[in-house]
Parts: C-alpha cells; structure tokens; sequence
C-alpha cells in the first residue's frame, strides 16, 4: 500500500523522472502555453472580444441617460405596456437599463452598423443573454459597462436574463431587433 | 502528552486508528452522508422542475430548493467528509495520534450549528439567493451567520489536522517524508486555510450589511472576493479527491507512485496557482481589465491545469505499472482489462477519474477563456461543467473510499455486495450523460438558475429551439437515473453501518507502531513497451490531448460566428 506510506527512497526527490511522466509534461506545458497566446492573440485578430471600457454610475444617473435617449428615439411603442422601441443613430450610445424584471427600452438597429452599448443595473444583478445568439454579459448595479456591438444579422433577438434576480427572474425578457 | 492514547490495528489492511480519530472520522463522514441525503432529495425537486415535460416545483419553492441543493451538497456534503479524509491521512496514515480532539469536537459541533442555521433560514423562505448569494440581494442574516459559524468550525478542523503533522513529526510515528496521499491532504488543507479566509473577509461584513451595521457593499468587489472563496475551494475539492485517486489505488493494487517527485511537484502547482483562478468566474464582468483576466486565468489557472493534467496521467500509469508488475503486461491494455471492474471501490475510483478528466477537465478550461466564457457565462453549460467536477470528480471518488472504509473504519461487513458493483456506474455514468446534455442545452441559451425556459406569463415571449427542450428533457432522465444511483449508495452505506454483519477486530491498547517506508521496488526494465513503463496510460492521455484540441478549436469558431463586439 505503498503510496500510503512514507517514499521508499530517503531521498525521493532525486529519484530519475520516468519516460512516460517527461514526455507528458512537456507535451502539457506547450497545450497550455498555447492555450495561453490564443486570448491575447484575439484580442488583436479576433472580432468577439469582451469590452474593458467601464465607469461607475448610479440607478439615477443611469435611468436619467436611458431615459433621455427614449425621449428622443423612440419609434413605436409594443404590448399593452407600452414598451418603448427605440431606433438609436449608428455609432450612438445605447443605454440597455436592467431591472426588476425587465430589460428596458426595446431597441432596434440596424444591421452592419456599430453601436456604443452600455449595460446596468438599477437595482440587483442581471444577466445579459442575447438568444439565439448566446452572447453573455454579467450586468452589475453601481458599473456601467460599454460594448461596442455590430449586429451582423437581422431579425428578432431576445434579451433573456441569466443571472438569478428573484421570483420575476424567469420572465425577465427584452428585445432587440435588427433591420436591414 | 500521549500517554493514554487508545489505538487498534485493522488486521486485514494493516490501518492502525487512534480511537478518538477514529469516532471523529465516523462523526464527520456520517453528517457528510446525511447532508447528501437532504441535498439529494433537493436534487430531485430540481431536477424535475428543470425537465420541461414533468416541471414540478412553483417557482418559489424551485429558487429555494436550489439554494439549498447547491449549499448543501458543495459545502456541507463534501467538507464534512473532507474533514474525515483530512484526519485519516493524518492520524490513520501517520499512526499517530489525533491533535486536540476536543477542539476537534468543537470545530464538529460548530460546523453541525453552522449547517443547521443555514439551512433553517432557507427554510423559512427569504433566503433563496443561491449560494452564491450576490449582494445587493439580501438573505436572512442567519444565512450568512450560519456560513460563518460552518467555516470557523472546518479551520478548526484544518488546525487539527495541521496540529496531528506537528506531533507526528515530533513523536516521530513515521519514517522519511509523509506519504504522498498526506501531501495531498496538506495541499487541501493549505488551500482550505486560504478559502476560508477569503471567505471570511466576504461573509463578516455581507452578515453585517445584513443585519444594518454596514450601508452598502460593492457588488463587484463582493464578486472578487466570494469567487476567491468559490473558486479555490473547488480546489480543496480537486486535490482531496486525487489524493483519495492515490489512495485507492495504493489500495485495490499496491501502487506506487511512479515518481513523487512528480505526483509531489504537481502538488505543488495547486499551492502556488489555483487561489488566483478566481477570475474565470468574472471574465465578463464590467470593470475588469483583460490583462488581470488573462493573467489570472491563464498564467495562474493554467499551471494549475497542468498540474491536474499531471495527475491524470501519474494515477493511472501507477496503476497500469502495478498491474504490469502483477503479470498483466500484454499489450497495451491488458492491465485495464484485467482490472477489478466489479469491486466499487475501484470502478468508482476511475469513473471519477475519468469524467472529471474528460467531462470536467476539458469543459472547464474551455468555458475559462476569457474570451469564449462570451457564449457560456451563466448558461446551464457551467452547472453541467461542474457537476462533472463535483459530482463525477469529487463525490464519485469519496463514494468509492466509503465502501473500503465501511469494513476497516465502520467494522462492518458491506451488505447488499451485488447492488453495490452496480453503484457507481449507475451514479456516474447517469451523471455523465446528465452533464453532457447540460452542456449541450447551455450551447443551445439556456439559462442557469431558471424556473421556465418557456417564459409563461411575460410581458415578452421567447421560444427556444425543438433541440434545447430535447435536451432538457435529457437532463430530467439522466438526473433521475444518478440520484438512483445516489440513493442506492446511501442505502448501502446507512444499511451496511446499521445492520451489515459486525467484523471482529483486536480492541484497543496503548501499543501502537511506526508508519514503515514502503518496499523499494526492483528495477523497472522489465514492465512496459518501449521503455515506456505505463504505454496504455500514454494512449489515453494523448486521446484525452485530441479531444481537447478539438473541442477547444470548435468552441473558437462558434465564438467567432457571433455578432462582432469589442
Ligand atoms: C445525482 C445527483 C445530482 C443531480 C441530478 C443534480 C441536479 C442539479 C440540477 C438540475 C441543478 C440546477 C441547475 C440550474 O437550474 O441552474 C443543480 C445545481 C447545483 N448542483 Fe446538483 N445535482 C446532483 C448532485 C450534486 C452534488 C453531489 C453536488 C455537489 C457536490 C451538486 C452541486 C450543485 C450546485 C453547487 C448547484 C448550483 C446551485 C446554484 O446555481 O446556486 N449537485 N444540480
Ligand atoms: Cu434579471
Ligand atoms: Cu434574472
């Protein structure tokens, strides 16, 4: 039973490395150095990267910012709730404001075009989840975070949250919509 | 002083159990199987709310199960039994006796408190929060108290085990250097020190907010530090559980390391790296520069992944080179073939070597790059991730140590032998596929943490596809057919403790021996093809090296299918 018990050897640090663990360790180490290069590698060549642009805010600074951008954009209004859609210019600042339990206004873009996303929270945390895409984002009250988007397809995408925000998580839904 | 230490000496493995160890292990390893009892149950609820077709619980009742699924089953399940390990592979292994054991009675008496309080504020129902429990929800401040008083109690348990090291050095109980499943147990509990007190520095001042002292927690920070507790105690898991890998199979075959200085070394790798893993749990968080999130996830995690990569070849080439040594050194594969499939304790033993490999390891390192956690983060591919880890790693791998420890610890005969060759692969491979799907639904969107994937009653409606209700409905058998397998072991174990056929043993007295070095072995030469000692291990490690590649290539490409962000 011998790995329970005390090293055969007195000095076992000395014993010689087996073939078989060498050639392992050598082959590992490159897999993982090679695991390492590819993040930053993206960073330069890949298109899908997670932003570093990020402030403090508050819910009112926040909600004041979102709300003057529905002021402005808003196009339409959806459900009896009258939810607004709002249809921002390309290369603006899109407020996204998550909260109890809503993802709030509608947005819609337009395809091919970049958009200055900012995602908060006004109250607990929520999680960003762009279906069917499956782009995933932690949104966290107190940190605004800035994406820049290009949607590069068009059509209905749904904003579901992922991140466990109480009993009306479940139905915490938005929408952003991409026109050609 | 030791001089009225009771001991005795297990005749058939040779063990020798210091008495007071001994009921202490037995304490901790049967509130670890009780809190799986609840937790299982728990499992169950969830389980049959999240398979589509059957939805049980309301959506209250879900969010609750689940808090107490997670925290029951991650915290108390497994360090109870921890606590248990940590004491053999002190005590046991080193024949010597147990440091302190009335602080180690408090540490016990705490964690049981702990636990209770917890769960008696999920109970009354404003504390589901999940265990994570991320500010600004608050919980009842006896969740948090509760969570305190349990961590205080496992430092306790950690200082006892540390405490045992001092003696047994002191007294000199053993020769040389611990044995290699010692080293592992002191790497667990190293981490364990630094988990909790990181958890510490979280929970003290969340309980406080909660209870009015302190205005306002910062949610990000609470995030760095908790996942400082949440990340590296999933370590304490890890290299418990390739210690108890080790442990076994020293003990179905008489393995020997093939180096130690190698199985030591990647030790060591845990110490050094793994507390600052953290970070792959905020890799799409605001407010966190990618350099920090490369650095810790990759040059941090990565020498860690090594090190689990390590062991996942040093284990199984120990075995394959015993079972050379025994005779079977035919071919590649014959060692594996002739290999005891039907005795529990080692099928459970590489089942759970396997699946966390295979199903834990690669998910885990392909969900922590930074950028590919984009298409992951917080759909239910990360409980199917972990449930590789936790469930198939670390659960499988301590289920299997129970069964050799019921007639050496328990002195009891297992009852029900024929149900119990059944055990782990009804548990593990229920729980393979189980993790597979998950996987596979959270590719497809769905959400962790969700009572209804089909969003009856909100304001907005959205439909997943055909395949992600298919595979969710996956989830709910497979589920259903590893708690059959959990249950069965807690049949076995409860049954075997309270009414398996008592084993005679030689009471106990004041004698006790010295842990002896182990047998040299003779030369290698004549084991192994091509002067590699364990060539069938090297094939499954290089299959293991390609599926990886693979699926870390497929990963990138389906990130690359996404809209553009920067
Ligand atoms: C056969 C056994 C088990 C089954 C079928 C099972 C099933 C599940 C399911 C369906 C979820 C919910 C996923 C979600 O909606 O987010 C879950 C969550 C979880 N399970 Fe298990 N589980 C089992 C055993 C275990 C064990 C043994 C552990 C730990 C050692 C464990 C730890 C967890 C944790 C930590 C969570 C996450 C809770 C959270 O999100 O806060 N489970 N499990
Ligand atoms: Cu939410
Ligand atoms: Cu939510």
């Amino acid at each position: 039973m011998s790995s329970l018990q005390p090293p055969a050897q007195r000095l076992w640090w000395k014993q010689p490395l087996d073939r078989l663990e060498g050639t392992w360790i050598v082959l590992a180490l490159i897999w993982c150095l090679f695991m390492f290069a590819m993040m930053p590698y993206w960073h330069i060549a890949g298109k899908q990267n997670i932003s570093n642009e990020a402030y403090r805010t508050t819910p009112e600074q926040y909600s004041a910012k979102a709300q003057a951008m529905v002021d402005k954009y808003t196009v339409r209004t959806l459900t009896d709730q009258q939810l607004p859609v709002v249809h921002p210019p390309a290369e603006s600042d899109v407020y996204l404001v998550a909260r109890l339990w809503q993802w709030w206004p509608l947005l819609e873009l337009e395809r091919g075009k970049s958009y200055r996303l900012h995602l908060s929270s006004l109250d607990w945390q929520h999680g960003f989840s762009l279906q069917p895409l499956n782009v995933n984002m932690q949104v966290i009250p107190g940190y605004e975070m800035v994406i820049t988007v290009t949607p590069d397809s068009s059509g209905e995408f749904t904003v579901v949250c992922n991140e466990y925000c109480g009993i009306g998580h479940h139905t915490m839904l938005g929408k952003i919509f991409v026109v050609d | 002083m030791s001089t009225n230490a009771l001991y005795r000496t297990c005749p058939s493995t040779g063990l020798q159990y210091h008495k007071s160890a001994e009921t202490l292990m037995k304490a901790n390893a049967v509130a670890g199987v009780v809190f799986l009892l609840i937790g299982g149950i728990l499992a169950l609820l969830v389980t049959l709310t999240r398979w589509p077709a059957v939805h049980l619980l309301p959506a209250v009742e879900f969010y609750q199960a689940l808090t107490a699924h997670g925290i029951d089953m991650l915290i108390f399940w497994i360090i109870f039994f921890e606590i248990a390990v940590l004491y053999f592979c002190s005590s046991t292994l080193l024949k010597c006796r147990l440091a302190t054991p009335r602080i180690a009675w408090l540490g016990f008496a705490l964690m049981i408190i702990g636990s209770v309080t917890t769960n008696l504020a999920i109970l009354k129902g404003d504390s589901s929060v999940m265990m994570t429990s991320y500010v600004p929800m608050p919980a009842n401040p006896n969740f948090y108290l509760g969570l305190i008083l349990f961590a205080v109690g496992a430092l306790l348990g950690c200082f006892v085990f540390l405490g045992t090291l001092v003696v047994a050095k002191a007294e000199k109980t053993y020769q040389g250097s611990v044995p290699l499943v010692t080293f592992g147990a002191i790497t667990a509990c190293i981490i364990a020190v630094f988990t909790i007190a990181s958890g510490a520095i979280i929970l003290i001042p969340t309980y406080l907010w909660s209870i009015g002292y302190i205005g306002h927690i910062d949610p990000l920070m609470y995030r760095v530090i908790w996942w400082g507790m949440g990340h590296s105690s999933q370590q304490i898991n890890v290299a418990a559980h390739v210690a108890v890998w080790y442990a076994i199979s020293a003990i179905v075959f008489g393995a020997t390391p093939l180096s130690e200085r190698v199985s030591r070394g990647a030790f060591l790798l845990y110490i050094l790296f793994l507390q600052l893993a953290s970070a792959h749990h905020l890799l799409v968080d605001p407010g966190i520069s990618s350099e920090w999130k490369i650095f810790n996830t990759s040059y941090a995690m990565y020498l860690a992944v090594l090190a689990s990569m390590i062991h996942g070849l040093t284990v199984p080439g120990a075995i394959e080179a015993a079972q050379r040594r025994k005779g079977f050194n035919k071919g590649l594969f014959e060692w594996i073939r002739k290999a005891p499939w039907g005795n529990p304790v080692f099928s459970g033993m590489f089942i759970s070597l396997i699946g966390f490999g295979f199903l834990g390891g690669i998910s885990g390192v392909v969900m922590g790059t930074e950028q590919i956690s984009i298409i992951i983060h917080n759909t239910i591919y990360v409980p199917g991730h972990f449930h590789a880890t936790v469930v198939i790693g670390t659960t499988l791998a301590f289920m299997a140590l129970t069964y050799f420890l019921i007639p050496t610890l328990f002195k009891r005969e297992l009852i029900w032998k024929g149900l119990a060759r059944w055990q782990p692969y009804l548990f593990g491979l229920g729980m393979a596929v189980f993790t597979l799907v998950m996987m596979g639904a959270g590719t497809l969107g769905v959400a962790r943490r969700h009572w209804d994937m089909a969003f009856t009653g909100a304001a907005l409606g959205y439909e997943y596809p055909g395949s992600a209700y298919l595979l969710m409905g996956l989830v709910g058998i497979s589920g259903v057919i590893a708690i059959t397998g959990g249950a069965l072991y807690i049949l076995i174990t409860v049954g075997s403790i309270l009414f398996g056929k008592k084993i005679d043993v030689p009471g106990y007295s004041e004698e006790r021996s010295v842990a002896l070095r182990a047998a040299p072995l003779e030369s290698h030469g004549s084991i192994g093809v091509a002067g590699f000692e364990a060539p069938g291990t090297l094939v499954f490690a290089l299959l293991f090296l390609t599926i990886f590649v693979v699926y870390y290539a497929i990963n990138w490409k389906y990130l690359a299918s996404v809209w553009p962000l920067g």
